[in-house]
């Protein structure tokens, strides 16, 4: 058995490896996708390009505009003589927001009833749109907090004692302290999630063509009548990929940290037994399509058809939480949502199998059952 | 070229298809699977952030201030911690995203007019929401304080003062900030380039890898004409996609089309051009289907989906990954529909757009015809 299972190996891997093309597009592109997503997926936003539109012309009105002009969140890209410009600009995406400052500013703020401040934004792209609005608000908020301080202050008639709470900021002040990731990087969040999604990919794309290849050509009729057992060609047409599947592990780990250097705080052996049972759900699926397609086309196709909300749904960019309840109970399906709960509990809190537990068996339950189904599959469509 | 060879070859292409029909199903199936997912179950807003509170000060005042924030619809009450240490384990087995501790003078301190202090701790992994859910405690809890104020201004008999400046918001172009509203147009765009991909990827690499290309080679039929006859189904199938996808949109999720229809189909048609004779260019190299198709993969769906702007936002990210984004066709191809969509505007914006496409759409043909050689190596 071990004779065979090794000649077995050893094709496959000539196979996979024969292609000088193939060896690079086996290794290059986990690495292109890991520093795409590292340095583009990012959903912190800065450098908001603003025009302004400033019909008071004050000190009062420039030091608002200051105020927008200092922080790290916009950039005044763009000044205003009228409002169809702003109009244009935004039409053509070349500014996000607008300030709108209306004449009468300087004079009504110093008012009772006060004033305001137009701000216009491109609402094109919701997400971004309401952190927009958020900063703009704030800074808003700020600058007119400091004249209602500046206008307390001066009141008569009441003992400063009192007056303490206004200069803090309104009396209660927030704490905020971010765990496991305390400068709020995204990049820490996608790239053990590559991981997990690379690692997918590969295996099961190599697994699916590998087999749909044999039969597509007329190859697989030989490998029956050879002395191979069906155990010994489901083993080995997996075991190489999954190898494949590590060597990708390791590289984009490598990178991760040494590039990237996105903490890894628990235990890479912990990690590596989590890979291998995710590795079991990953290639039953790989066997399951196989054995349901008939050309590498269709294999292709039904491939990204299980692939797409795999991904999409296995908390990878979109919170499950968040999710609809009855999406929230199909993802319980998906393999990959127990792996990116394992891979990111190490890397960014250190968890350990004390609290990963109840991950790694439903994950270990998940691949033990897809596997056997669908070798019990292959084993009856090969006789 | 002649008309009849031409004939025949799309005929034969299509045969191959209609001989598929689950290729062809999933076709479809694909672009309404990502319709639907992206409609209905994914969304980027953050709320009913699962939240554990640690009250030390047990005050009415501090019940009154955990009340404001479990009754927004941002929070949601998900366990009240024993103690600090079962605070951290929910933190770090994931069961809550957030920490709310009040500590045990908070009461006591508000009503000395010192500054009271809370805690918000936050789990950080997922930077995004992380930074939005900080974003609406400091809100929540600026409203609470800006309440406490008020109320101990009437008592001061000062009487209640406006904030001097108010700033009025206003949203162009998507007002009530939906995101389908940016979702459906980009991801026609996503959908597109992967169908591309995964439809051409194997079309000539097939002939070779099954040994037909011999036999085609060995007909009159010219190169032109077999390129154009292989690219004239996928350009079907991708328009009936592309239609389904606007009728999807239209009619399921009632995103507004503001521009013009015809325009967007027909620069559309640009897009799909170029992306399908990228994909028969890949074919063409590699004459192996499993190759080809990751390739294209590479090419296709992640540029498409993460350097087009259609989720993350071209501005923020690094200089370099920036200028790499201009030889993304994706990514002029999700301006033009996000223009058309959401502000309605034509070719005297857009014209730049639309000639990179054509320009795009022209290489690519052109690269295909040349590549394609009718021998055996």
């Amino acid at each position: 058995m071990l004779q065979r299972l090794k000649s077995m190996f050893i094709k496959e891997f000539i196979q996979a490896l024969r292609n000088p093309r193939m060896r690079l597009i086996l290794f290059l592109p986990p690495l292109i996708q890991l520093i795409i997503f590292g340095y583009a997926a990012n959903t912190d936003i800065r450098n908001i390009s603003l025009a302004i539109y400033d019909l008071d012309n004050t000190p009062e009105s420039r030091e608002m505009i200051e105020h927008f002009a200092s922080s790290s969140y916009f950039r005044i890209s763009h000044r205003a003589a009228n409002p169809r410009e702003i109009r244009r600009w935004m039409d053509e995406g070349k500014i996000s927001a607008a300030l709108q400052i209306n004449d009468g500013f300087a004079r009504e703020s110093r008012q009772r009833q006060g004033t305001s401040v137009q701000i216009i934004v491109d609402g094109t792209d919701s997400n971004t749109a309401s952190v927009v609005m958020t900063y703009a608000q704030r800074i808003v908020a700020e600058y007119s907090r400091r004249i209602l301080v500046e206008r307390i202050r001066t009141l008569p008639n009441i003992p400063d004692e009192m007056k303490k709470p206004f200069f803090t900021r309104g009396g209660i002040e927030v704490q905020s302290r971010a765990f496991f990731n305390p400068n709020l990087e995204s990049r820490n969040f996608y790239v053990p999630g590559i991981m997990a999604f690379l690692i997918m990919l590969v295996t099961l794309i190599l697994t699916t063509m590998a087999i749909v290849r044999e039969r597509e050509i007329g190859t697989m009729e030989q490998l029956i009548v050879s002395p191979i057992r069906p155990v010994e060609l489901i083993l080995g047409k997996t075991i190489p990929f999954a190898l494949i599947g590590y060597i990708d592990v390791l590289l984009v780990t490598g990178v991760g940290v040494f590039w990237f250097e996105v903490p890894i705080r628990g235990s890479l052996a912990l990690l590596l037994a989590a890979t291998t049972i995710y590795l079991l759900s990953t290639l039953g699926i790989g066997l399951f399509i196989s054995t349901i397609s008939r050309t590498q086309q269709q294999a292709m196709m039904t491939m990204f058809f299980f692939f797409i909300p795999a991904i999409l749904l296995s908390g990878f960019v979109f919170p499950i939480a968040n999710m609809p309840e009855v999406v929230q109970y199909l993802s319980y399906a998906d393999p990959l949502r127990y792996f990116l709960v394992i891979i990111r509990g190490i890397f960014l809190k250190g968890n350990g199998f004390d609290i990963l537990w109840p991950q790694m068996l439903a994950l270990a339950v998940l691949g033990a059952t897809v596997f056997t189904f669908s070798s019990l599959r292959f084993r009856k469509r090969l006789e | 070229m002649k008309l009849v060879r031409l004939k025949a070859i799309a005929l034969k292409e299509f045969l191959h298809i209609a001989r598929d029909p689950r290729s062809l199903a999933l076709a479809v199936s694909i672009p309404v699977l990502l319709l639907l997912l992206f409609g209905y179950a994914l969304t980027l807003d953050v709320d009913r952030i699962p939240t554990v509170v640690h009250d030390l000060d047990r005050t009415p005042r501090s019940r009154d201030l955990a009340d404001h924030f479990l009754g927004s619809k941002y929070f949601q009450l998900q366990a009240v911690a024993r103690n600090y240490s079962h605070l951290q384990e929910l933190l770090d087995s994931g069961q809550a995203l957030m920490g709310l501790v009040i500590p045990a003078n908070f009461s006591r301190d508000l009503e000395l007019n010192r500054e009271a202090t809370i805690q918000v701790l936050m789990d950080g992994t997922d930077a995004n929401t992380a930074t939005i859910a900080l974003g609406y405690a400091s809100a929540i809890t600026l409203l609470y304080s800006q309440g406490l104020l008020a109320e101990k201004m009437n008592r001061l008999g000062v009487g209640k003062i406006s904030p001097p400046i108010e700033p009025r918001i206003r949203i162009w172009f998507n007002p009530d900030l939906e995101s389908k509203n940016f979702i459906v147009p980009g991801l026609i765009a996503v959908i597109m380039a992967i169908l591309a991909a995964i439809l051409t990827s194997g079309t000539i690499s097939r002939e070779w890898e099954r040994g037909t290309m011999e036999q085609l080679i060995s007909t009159p039929i010219r190169n032109e004409e077999l390129i154009l006859g292989k690219l004239i189904p996928y350009f079907v199938i991708g328009m009936i996609d592309l239609s389904l996808s606007v009728a999807m949109g239209k009619f399921l999720f009632a995103v507004t089309l503001r521009g013009n229809g015809l325009l967007l189909f027909s620069l559309a048609s640009l897009f799909l051009l170029g992306a399908i004779c990228q994909g028969v260019v890949v074919s063409i190299i590699t004459k192996n289907q499993l190759l080809s198709s990751q390739i294209s993969i590479i090419l296709s769906y992640l540029p498409t989906f993460i350097l087009s702007g259609f989720i993350y936002p071209i501005s923020n990210m690094p200089q370099v990954i920036q200028s790499i984004t201009y030889v993304v066709p994706g990514r002029y191809f999700v301006a033009i529909l996000k223009g058309i969509y959401s502000k309605g505007i034509g070719m005297e914006i857009l014209w730049i757009e639309a000639l990179l496409l054509a320009i795009y759409a022209a290489a690519m043909t052109f690269w295909a015809y040349r590549r394609f050689k009718k021998r055996i190596d």
